[in-house]
């Protein structure tokens, strides 16, 4: 891998994780620098059920893409939904 | 039972000084909607309320969990509690309530919901549900305030807050509870709203005029005007409210509540249900109409409504109709805020009887001749009234009317008791 396409990469990673961040302090009610990478969406940030389920779907909306049910479940902090989306979409 | 904090949200102002004093200068606060473009409607103003921020009370979460009518129904009461001075964390939890009348509840959520669901059932939100229930007002309330006693929502359309309080009324007298927080609120400005009152020619069409559009008892009414807010009051047995010195504003006295049984929408042009419960209101205050010197009309300004109750409170009133009897309908300023009308009219009646002032019906200038009693017209009339009614009728043939009595320093009702 060259490293002009690394960084592109990381641009890539950088900017998803920052809109990832954007939509949940917005859906939870808190600023941006309360959500890091580790933040997770219930012990961090006190998510319940509906919130986990909203949240999902407005990621699926954001990146354009579908998170099924079984998978969504495994997506309990910032950095893991990052990594969906990265592996996911197009 | 005694009212001892209040608090309104409305078109004409949501402080409850400068409410009073713009309703008693005969002021009216419709104008222009612009909750969404209306340029396809053949009614285009109404009672909005503008520049609506929740943002102080409800916090960035609780804002994505509630409908705009419940963001009315919380805010309103926050300052009704405040206006109290009640603590309730130092409230015994299960002796307290909330029951909250709407007419359509989260009806924002719905239309925007459908928006949605056009684009697969999978788009709707998992908070859709919980912002579109009627009872989602009184249960984030009950929530709030740790409220453990009774909680529910009233629907009996634009009686709906009316029934709510005597709802309340009835649980503080049964000796349920001690407190009530009670009321309506309504946000139905809506596209579908507006569209569908507008088909049914329930609505004023006097769109290049729309202070002057709402004219209750005037020949030329042409229908009501739509408006949104919230009326919230603090009920509380007066015991209760003199233990912890409460500022008292009045009292209700007696609650009555009957039906038409006519039609679907229109209400019995005799007024038999509307006089009967007016009799039943009179009847559980222990007073005769001889006694009261004001009536908060429903007055919504539509042809068969405004002489319904007209014939119905001259067939109750009798003589008393046309002597000494002011009657007025404040929706002439305020428009008709469905389920939160008989919370915000409640406020008014007890603010009427607390001040000795009367505000008046405007836009009154061309009477309807079969409309023919004392409507307070275009002034407001300084009176120490003492009783009070104020009436609430709702489509589908609701009727609930309240009594309400003013104080000379302790209720009437615990004074003859003490004599």
């Amino acid at each position: 891998m060259d490293a002009a396409k690394g960084d592109t990469e990381d641009r890539a990673v950088a900017n998803i994780q920052e809109r990832v961040i954007e939509i949940i302090a917005e859906q939870m009610g808190v600023s941006k620098d309360q959500v890091s990478s580790e933040t997770s969406f219930v012990n961090d940030l006190g998510a319940d059920s509906l919130d986990q389920v909203e949240l999902v779907m407005e990621l699926e909306e954001e990146f354009d893409i579908t998170i099924p049910d079984e998978q969504a479940e495994h997506i309990q902090t910032v950095g893991q939904a990052v990594k969906y989306i990265e592996e996911h979409s197009s | 039972m005694v009212i001892t904090g209040m608090a309104v949200l409305t078109a004409l102002g949501s402080d409850l000084k400068s409410f009073w004093h713009s309703l008693c200068d005969g002021r009216s606060g419709i104008g222009p909607i612009d909750l969404f473009d209306t340029s396809d409607y053949k009614t285009r103003f109404g009672g909005q309320i503008k520049d609506f921020d929740s943002t102080p009370i409800i916090d960035a979460r609780d804002q994505k969990r509630l409908d705009r009518f419940a963001k009315f129904a919380v805010v309103a009461a926050a300052h009704a509690v405040d206006d109290s001075g009640i603590d309730f964390g130092a409230e015994n939890p299960s002796r307290a309530g909330v029951i909250i009348g709407t007419g359509v509840g989260g009806l924002w959520e719905i239309e925007d919901a459908h928006k949605k669901l056009a684009r697969g059932p999978d788009r709707l939100s998992p908070i859709m549900i919980p912002r579109m229930m009627a009872n989602s007002a009184p249960g984030e309330l009950s929530k709030r305030y740790g409220i453990q006693g009774p909680t529910w929502a009233v629907s009996t359309a634009c009686a709906s807050a009316s029934n709510a309080i005597g709802d309340a009324f009835r649980a503080i007298q049964r000796g349920d509870v001690d407190i009530m927080l009670t009321g309506g609120s309504e946000a139905a400005i809506t596209p579908l709203s507006l569209g569908g009152f507008s088909a049914m020619r329930a609505l004023s069409q006097r769109n290049d005029t729309p202070t002057e559009a709402s004219r209750p008892f005037s020949r030329d009414r042409d229908g009501f005007v739509l408006s949104e807010g919230a009326g919230i009051v603090i009920l509380e047995e007066y015991e209760h409210a003199r233990a912890r010195d409460a500022k008292i504003y009045a009292e209700i006295l007696g609650f009555g509540s009957t039906s038409d049984a006519y039609h679907t929408v229109k209400p019995d042009p005799e007024g038999r249900g509307a006089a009967n419960a007016m009799r039943t209101a009179l009847f559980d205050a222990g007073v005769t109409p001889g006694h009261i010197d004001y009536v908060n009309a429903h007055g919504t300004s539509t042809p068969p409504g405004d002489l319904a109750e007209t014939v119905a409170l001259k067939s109750v009133y009798k003589e008393r109709a046309t002597d000494g009897l002011s009657i007025s309908s404040t929706k002439s300023q305020l428009g008709h805020l469905l389920g939160a009308s008989g919370g915000v009219e409640t406020v008014v009646t007890v603010l009427s009887l607390y001040y000795g002032v009367l505000p008046p019906t405007i836009n009154l200038n061309d009477p309807d001749p079969e409309c023919n009693l004392d409507y307070v017209p275009h002034t407001a009339r300084e009176i120490p009234a003492r009783y009070a009614m104020s009436n609430s009728f709702g489509f589908g043939g609701h009727n609930a009317t309240m009594v309400l009595c003013a104080l000379d320093g302790i209720p009437r009702r615990y004074a003859q008791q003490a004599a």
